[in-house]
This record gives structure tokens, C-alpha cells and sequence, in this order.
């Protein structure tokens, strides 16, 4: 098992399989299985942490789909995200059912999604940032003036989730349902990347006049794309109203849309893993900047202060860095890591 | 009828004519060329066949470019290789960030049949396809001799893999006709008689009608069938390689004549 020097398969499946050897499939089993146990070890704190963390690898490996994958920029993401936690908040207060609330959430931010994503068909790179950027503002816009629907700036208070009379109201409970919801975005981008529509995605990004001439209708794949990343955006944000508990418009800025853009440039454009690693590091980010605030305050009385205020700054840094340096993200360098221990210690 | 009929078409652009009334007929099975001098308006003629341009008038009228018999201007671009038609780039348009497989499994996209759904949870019917199709997409592979790159990112490969494996990606829609746009660009004598030899076996092993573009004067006599010449976007010449070398206007256009007079516009 161990001991191959390389891949052999004898199936066209073996070969389309997301885990390829025996030893990775080991491996995300044992990572499942460690993600499973976490919360019975972590405190409340870092539980929620986790939680913040699978939600935004929803969110960030939707934004993937379309934009490193697809290569339709949106900057109209995080209002994506607010269109299904409106909608899932405001099915569970009409008594809608959790799950179903969820679905209609996706549902509804995928048509919202296509309608905004119809530009797209004409505008390309930079006009299309701006045309989505145009969406994020309509839709703030309605969040903060929707009155009943929305509850304006009051916003809507919920309650935590409950699936047949089960409710999730601790964070080791939203932990599990949150778990299930962030591996299943992954399986979802995943097993779409190696069918016919990732390929005719990729096919878009990289060079859409051969696109059209294979047979790529072009019009409707990027819809398609822009109806699958907001639909999953909207999941994201049904599942992030319900466990904050409460939403407002001003969660789901312009400020939400560039973060999340942020996770796919430090996580790996077009890359699924790449989603994970950039969802991660932006979540984490400042809570390790806390972090280092509190552990040196008692040497720096003031340092509180200073790297709060310093976080915005860091973030851009950080990003800047990325691009310079890093400019295939943390996927990149996952590869090369795993190239490295593959032979390891042998150098060729 | 012929196979491939394109009459009295004109591409004007704001006032300047690119096509001027060029028609011209490939039989099926055969291969025929397309040549002329920088601009003579050949690649322009492959855009208004693939659908990258609409000539003038579009589809109303009688049809103006037909491929067995069915009308290709009435259908857009992606709708073409329905009809089995498909094409290769003067300039290597591959998706650079897709292997070689995933290359040539796109240029079947038109007729892997699954919906999102199966796509989305990789069904029992995702999967069979795809292993179908793949066994097609295996062929060419073989054919191309492309097997050692099979895996490899598109972009990273040489200037003359990569001209290689787009001419596997429109033979891998089991096309009916082939435009080929100067296969033979840059490449050295050997990737050229390599890649004169594949298109030989194109049209007589897998019958696929190939309409090439080449300006390898070598190339083109030796293996066209029909050679059709273009100037000034007007049509010069049309015939068996032979007659079209003998052609005073070939002769003038490419050589020029001894009281030259200039005849663009």
C-alpha cells in the first residue's frame, strides 16, 4: 500500500476518484474522524471558532466555483449570503421547517444570483466586478429599507435550528450540523469540478472563444455557475442567520463580499482545497491577532488597542503579501509540501 | 449537392470587405485548402463557417453556407458541433489550466448528456457516461500519440504538443468536417510531416472532410484534393493542386506580374 512508487489504475473510475491512494483516503478518514471528536475536547471558544470556520469554507468554495473556477468575478458575494439568511430567517419565522427553510434559502439566492449574473453574458474581468458590485449595493440597499421582510435596521431575531423537535442550541450541536453542511459544499464542488460542468467552466475561464466553438453555450453555463455559487452562498447564509441568531443588513456589506474574495486568492483560485485553507486563514486571522493582543498585554499595557486597530491593516498586508508571493495561494503550497514528504529524504 | 457548400458570401466590416462573394464546394470525405497571401480573408472564412462571424445578410435569404445539406448560419456558434462540425486556432486557444484529458473531454461536451444534478452528486448515470466517453477520448489519444502527456496541464506543454493536442480536442467530437487553421504554424520539418501525416489518416481512416488553412505551399499540394485561393477577399482560383499552380492569377497574386499593377482596393 505504502510502498508503490506511484499510482497504477485500471479503471477510467479509480482514476476520476476525488481520493486517489490508499493512504490519502487513510488519512481524510482519520481527519474525519479527529473533526468529529473535536468538540467533546475543544472549549465553547474555540468550538465556535470551528463553527465560524465550516461556514465560511461554504462561502468561500462557493465564490470559488464561480470566480476561480468559472472566472466570473463577484463582488456581490456577501450580499448573496445576506439574501439567504433573510429568506431561510424568515421561513423558520413563518414556521417553515429548518431544512426546507435551508433549501428555499439556496433556492431563492440562486434566482437572485442568475438575475444578477445575467451582465455577465457581455461584461468581462473588471466591468463584471463592477456590475456585480452594483448588485451587492441594490441588495444592502433592501436589506436596510424591506421593512417587514427584512425587519430594516432592527434586523430579525431566531431562533437556533431544529430538525424534527432536535435543536441545535449549543455550539457543539451547531458544531455537528455545521460539519455536515461545510463537507457536504466540498463534495458538491468537488464531484462538479470532475464532471462535464466544472470542465465547461474551466473551458469558459480559460479561452471562451474555443469554448463556444467545442460547444460550451456560453450564456447559459455561466448562469448555470453563478446559480450553483449562489445557491450554496445562500445555504451559507440560512445556516450563519441561524446561528447567530440574529441577522442585520450591515453584516453583509461590501466588507463580507472582499473577505470572502480574500479566502480564494490565500486559499488557491479554482482550487477546492484551496477554499478550505483561504477560509481558514481569514477566519483565524483576527482571533490569533486577539490572541497575540491579550498574551502581550502584560507586557504592552496598550497593545490591545493598537493591533485592534491595526487588524484592517494587517488583513490588507497580509493579502498583498499573498499576491506577491504567494500568488497561487495556499493551495500552491500545499502541493509543493506534499511533493517534498512524498520523497522525503530523498530529494529526486 | 455538395458536402460542404459556401456561396456568394460577403463579410464587410463597417465598409471594409474581408469576403467579397466567395463560394466555393468541398466534397465529403476529402481534403481541400484554403489559401492566399497575409489577409486574404481565409481565416476570416473559417470564422463565418464556425460561427466566430455572421457574413452579411445572416441567415435570411437562401442559405448561404450548408453542411450536408443543413443550413449552418440559422444556428449559433456552440450549436455547430451538433452538426459535426468542429475547428482548431491559428493561435493555440487550449484551456491551459485543464490537462490534456480533460482538453479533449471538453471538445465532446456536446454530447456527454447528463444534468446538473448527476453532476452534482456524481450518479450512477454521471459515472457511466464518463467512463464512455473517456474510452472514446482514449482513441484519439492513441491516435495522436498523446498518451505520455495525458495527464499534464495543457499550458505547460511544447509549442508542438500543444498543436497536437488541439487538433485532438475537435477530433474528439467525432466531428463530420474539420477547419484546420494553419496546423503547421512554427513547427519544425518533422512535427510538420508528423502533422501532415495525421490529417491524411483524418480524412481517409476516420472519413472526416477536412477544410485546411496552411501556408506551407509544400504541404498543401501535396496532400489537398482541392485547393481553393483567396485575395483580397475575393476568390481567385478554385481546383486540383495542379491546376491552381498553373493559374495566371495564382501566379500573379503570389508572384506578382511583370507590368505590376496594384489590384486591392
Amino acid at each position: 500500500m505504502l510502498g508503490k512508487c506511484g499510482l497504477f489504475f485500471t479503471s477510467y473510475r479509480g482514476e476520476a476518484q476525488v481520493f486517489q491512494s490508499c493512504f490519502q483516503k487513510l488519512m481524510v478518514g482519520l481527519l474525519i474522524l479527529a473533526l468529529l471528536a473535536a468538540p467533546f475536547a475543544l472549549n465553547v471558544y474555540m468550538t465556535s471558532v470551528m463553527n465560524l470556520i465550516f461556514i465560511a469554507v461554504i462561502g468561500a468554495v462557493s465564490l470559488n466555483l464561480l470566480t476561480g473556477v468559472c472566472g466570473q468575478i463577484s463582488l456581490g458575494h456577501g450580499a448573496f449570503i445576506g439574501v439567504g439568511a433573510y429568506v431561510a430567517g424568515q421561513c423558520t419565522l413563518h414556521g417553515v421547517p429548518f431544512l426546507l427553510a435551508i433549501l428555499a434559502a439556496g433556492l431563492i439566492t440562486a434566482m437572485v444570483g442568475m438575475v444578477f449574473g445575467v451582465p455577465s453574458l457581455r461584461l468581462k474581468g473588471i466591468y463584471l466586478a463592477i456590475a456585480t458590485l452594483a448588485a451587492q449595493l441594490v441588495l444592502e440597499y433592501v436589506f436596510l429599507h424591506g421593512g417587514e421582510l427584512t425587519g430594516g435596521s432592527n434586523g430579525l431575531l431566531l431562533e437556533p435550528p431544529n430538525i424534527l423537535g432536535f435543536s441545535f442550541d449549543s455550539e457543539a450541536r451547531m458544531y455537528f450540523l455545521l460539519f455536515f453542511f461545510a463537507a457536504a459544499a466540498l463534495l458538491v464542488v468537488s464531484n462538479i469540478m470532475r464532471t462535464k460542468y466544472g470542465r465547461a467552466f474551466i473551458s469558459i475561464r480559460d479561452f471562451y472563444l474555443s469554448a463556444e466553438i467545442v460547444g460550451v453555450n456560453l450564456f447559459w453555463y455561466k448562469l448555470v455557475a453563478f446559480g450553483v455559487s449562489s445557491f450554496m452562498a445562500g445555504v451559507a447564509g440560512g445556516l450563519w442567520a441561524h446561528y447567530t441568531g440574529y441577522i442585520s443588513g450591515e453584516q453583509f456589506n461590501i466588507g463580507l463580499s472582499i473577505s470572502y474574495l480574500a479566502m480564494i486568492i490565500i486559499g488557491g483560485m479554482g482550487s477546492v482545497i484551496g477554499s478550505v485553507f483561504g477560509a481558514i486563514f481569514v477566519v483565524l486571522l483576527p482571533e490569533v491577532l486577539n490572541m497575540l493582543a491579550n498574551g502581550l498585554g502584560g507586557f504592552f499595557p496598550d497593545i490591545s488597542h493598537y493591533l485592534v486597530a491595526l487588524r484592517e491593516g494587517v488583513f490588507g498586508m497580509v493579502l498583498i503579501l499573498f499576491l506577491v508571493f504567494e500568488p497561487e495561494g495556499l493551495a500552491h503550497r500545499w502541493r509543493l509540501i506534499k511533493a517534498y514528504w512524498k520523497l522525503y529524504p530523498f530529494a529526486h | 449537392m455538395a458536402y460542404l457548400d459556401v456561396s456568394d458570401v460577403t463579410l464587410t466590416f463597417k465598409g471594409i470587405a474581408a469576403l467579397m462573394g466567395v463560394s466555393f464546394t468541398v466534397e465529403q470525405g476529402t481534403i481541400a485548402s484554403l489559401i492566399g497571401p497575409n489577409g486574404a480573408g481565409k481565416t476570416s472564412m473559417l470564422n463565418c463557417i464556425s460561427g466566430r462571424y455572421t457574413p452579411d445578410g445572416g441567415a435570411s435569404g437562401p442559405c448561404k453556407i450548408t453542411l450536408d445539406d443543413e443550413c449552418l448560419l440559422s444556428l449559433p456558434a456552440h450549436k455547430r458541433t451538433e452538426l459535426g462540425l468542429s475547428r482548431t486556432f491559428q493561435n493555440i486557444a487550449l484551456f491551459k489550466g485543464l490537462s490534456v484529458l480533460d482538453n479533449l473531454m471538453v471538445g465532446r461536451h456536446s454530447q456527454i448528456e447528463y444534468g446538473l444534478l448527476a453532476s452534482v452528486f456524481y450518479w450512477g448515470k454521471a459515472v457511466r457516461t464518463e467512463n464512455k466517453h473517456r474510452r472514446r477520448v482514449e482513441d484519439v489519444i492513441d491516435f495522436l500519440n498523446l498518451s505520455p502527456y495525458r495527464h499534464q496541464h495543457a499550458g505547460r506543454l511544447p509549442y508542438g504538443v500543444q498543436k497536437r493536442v488541439e487538433l485532438g480536442r475537435a477530433l474528439a467530437a467525432e466531428p463530420k468536417l474539420i477547419l484546420l487553421d494553419e496546423p503547421m504554424a512554427g513547427m519544425n520539418l518533422e512535427e510538420t510531416e508528423d502533422m501532415a501525416r495525421y490529417i491524411l489518416d483524418i480524412a481517409e481512416e476516420w472519413g472526416v472532410t477536412v477544410l485546411l488553412v496552411e501556408h506551407d505551399m509544400g504541404v498543401v499540394m501535396d496532400i489537398s484534393d482541392k485547393v481553393v485561393v483567396l485575395d483580397f477577399g475575393s476568390k481567385l482560383a478554385e481546383g486540383t493542386p495542379d491546376e491552381v499552380q498553373a493559374d495566371k492569377n495564382v501566379i500573379a497574386a503570389y508572384l506578382g506580374t511583370e507590368e505590376a499593377t496594384f489590384t486591392g482596393r
